[in-house]
């Protein structure tokens, strides 16, 4: 009888003490975030939405290659001797027109790893990662800020830039033989005497050369 | 019978007599579905539903019930067709034929017959009956055990929920919540205390706790949900159950917790008499406070759904068998002494 009392005492205490809990929480504040009116601040360094200031970017392609995924795709021209694309914010020199800078969301991975070999610093991730689409092709961010125009004629430049360069280079190679056949003309003038001697002592020496190769066979 | 419709046509006035007991569980079914999801996010430290309708989202209930019309009505190939179709409806009918004896305030009672707590205790074992018809229909072995848990625990506490009603009874001296009602009006126990029966004898009290007890397993609350218990038979005998007819299920669920809460405040509290004697007292303010004394009877068994976790079959029937029961018939035989000698 004692028992039976002593469990309905603590039976009740205990149903008592675990109400008591339950209605100190139903008055305590609620610990929920209202998402999409109240957001929480992204701890430093979260890895969310890749970005790239492009007036940063030098075009060495190094994040692109440090993609695993492949999503970074990267297209450059070389910038033709009269514009001057200034200096990056670092003071690095930048030598390039980039025509294309897509990162494609649909496939990154969020891995970190192109921001790091980055040498201005200009690829980033950005706290935001609200940019759901419907269309997987939508998720392809486009950095570069050149227009088609632009890049077209930027392109056309490069090109004629560089059938100019190659053009002369070829003049120059041109010019360079031709300087040493002349060279080469007056050497063969000034030795014409003994031109045929060295001739014969070349034949000799490449039989002697092949006799041996067959001995060994 | 009662003066606000005494001189309205016989059918019209029993139309008025079905309609109004119907708003009251519709409105309180949408209220409580929606309070019962904010208080467990409120103890469980979250918000609960936030959005629809503005404040609060107050409009949940609303929305599912919008949800709920638009679903298929499906039924299983191989359940009982009618049997499977009839179990939500006559499960409602049962908690709703109930609330016909129930006095709502001083001017209002659905019907003054002289065997009102028999008549209630009688109807709502009906709801054992459309709880083992549905599990059985539905040829389900969840929806089987479920139902079948649910007739041994509902036919078990019915025992001690009459027992304590009885010591109700050996006070009143009357069947009539009417009049079990009226005379617990007045302000005069100890000089200060309503004449509530929970105040009047200190056995009534232990009376009260059984029949708390009693009443949550008798509407399948936590912690005597067995019939429906998630966690181990998916839902229980409204498994195949969808669309309109679970939701059937639900409000007959919920038309029966509020129908056992008002028969306890009216037991045990005073129905619909003020806790201030005269003051705030009348047809409409009896309403008021019935209505507020039964739902803090609700929100009670809402905290404890909570709080306490779920009892296994075995440790049901015992605490029904050889504890309450045995403990709610002493407790009517002490009752019954402390009325002689006082």
């Amino acid at each position: 009888m004692v028992n039976v009392l002593k469990d309905g005492w603590l039976t009740f205490k205990s149903i008592f003490i675990g109400m008591g809990v339950t209605i100190r929480h139903f008055f305590s504040p609620s610990v929920t975030e209202l998402y999409p009116e109240e957001k929480v601040e992204l701890p430093k360094g979260a890895r969310a939405q890749l970005f790239v200031n492009i007036d940063d970017c030098i075009g060495c392609n190094l994040c692109a290659r440090a993609c695993p995924v492949n999503c970074i795709d990267i297209e450059t021209v070389q910038a033709t001797s009269d514009v001057d694309l200034g200096k990056t914010s670092t003071g690095n020199p930048k030598r390039f027109w980039l025509t294309r800078f897509n990162i494609d969301m649909a496939k990154c991975m969020y891995c970190d790893l192109c921001v790091q070999p980055c040498p201005t610093d200009c690829i980033y991730m950005v706290p935001d990662y609200e940019y759901s689409e419907y269309d997987r092709n939508n998720l392809v961010f486009h950095f570069s800020d050149l227009t088609p125009d632009k890049v077209a004629e930027v392109k056309d430049k490069a090109e004629k830039e560089a059938e100019e360069k190659q053009r002369q280079k070829e003049e120059m190679i041109r010019k360079k033989e031709e300087e040493k056949r002349k060279k080469e003309q007056e050497e063969q003038k000034e030795t014409s005497a003994d031109k045929i001697e060295e001739n014969t002592k070349d034949e000799g020496s490449e039989k002697d050369s092949s006799d041996t190769k067959e001995g060994d066979a | 019978m009662n003066e606000f419709f005494g001189n309205i046509e016989p059918g019209l006035a029993l139309l008025v007599h079905a309609l109004i007991p119907l708003t009251i569980i519709l409105v309180f079914a949408l209220v409580a579905i929606w309070g019962e999801r904010k208080i467990a996010g409120f103890i469980q430290d979250r918000l609960g539903p936030y959005r629809v309708g503005g404040w609060h989202g107050w409009a949940q209930s609303i929305a599912d019930l919008l949800k709920l019309l638009q679903k298929e009505d499906i039924v299983p190939r191989d359940a009982s067709r009618f049997l499977f179709k009839f179990a939500p409806f006559m499960m409602f009918a049962a908690s709703y034929a109930a609330f016909a004896v129930i006095p709502f305030s001083s001017a209002y009672i659905g019907s003054m017959i002289n065997i009102g707590v028999f008549y209630l205790l009688a109807v709502t074992s009906i709801l054992t009956l459309s709880v083992i018809m549905a599990g059985w229909a539905s040829n389900n072995k969840w929806s089987l055990l479920g139902g079948m848990r649910s007739a041994a625990q509902m036919v078990s506490y019915e025992v001690p929920t009459i027992a304590t009603v009885l010591t109700v009874i050996v006070v009143s001296g009357s069947l009539n919540l009417m009049t079990v009602t009226e005379m617990q009006s007045g302000n005069d126990t100890l000089g200060f205390l309503p004449n509530w029966l929970i105040f009047q004898n200190p056995f009534l009290i232990i009376a009260f706790i059984i029949f708390f007890i009693s009443i949550l397993a008798e509407s399948h609350r936590v912690p005597f949900d067995l019939p429906e218990s998630e966690s181990e038979l998916v839902a229980g005998y409204q498994t195949e159950y969808s669309g309109m007819r679970w939701a059937m299920f639900m409000l007959a669920e919920y038309a029966d917790m509020l129908l056992l809460s008002l028969l306890g405040a009216t037991l045990f509290f005073g129905g619909w008499n003020s806790p201030f004697g005269e003051f705030m007292a009348g047809p409409l303010w009896g309403y008021f406070w019935f209505m507020a004394k039964g739902l803090i009877l609700v929100f009670v068994m809402m905290w404890i759904r909570w709080t306490l976790p779920r009892y296994r079959v075995d440790q049901l029937m015992h605490i029904c068998w050889s504890v309450l029961i045995p403990a709610s018939f002493i407790n009517l035989i002490l009752v019954a002494l402390w009325e002689v000698i006082f």
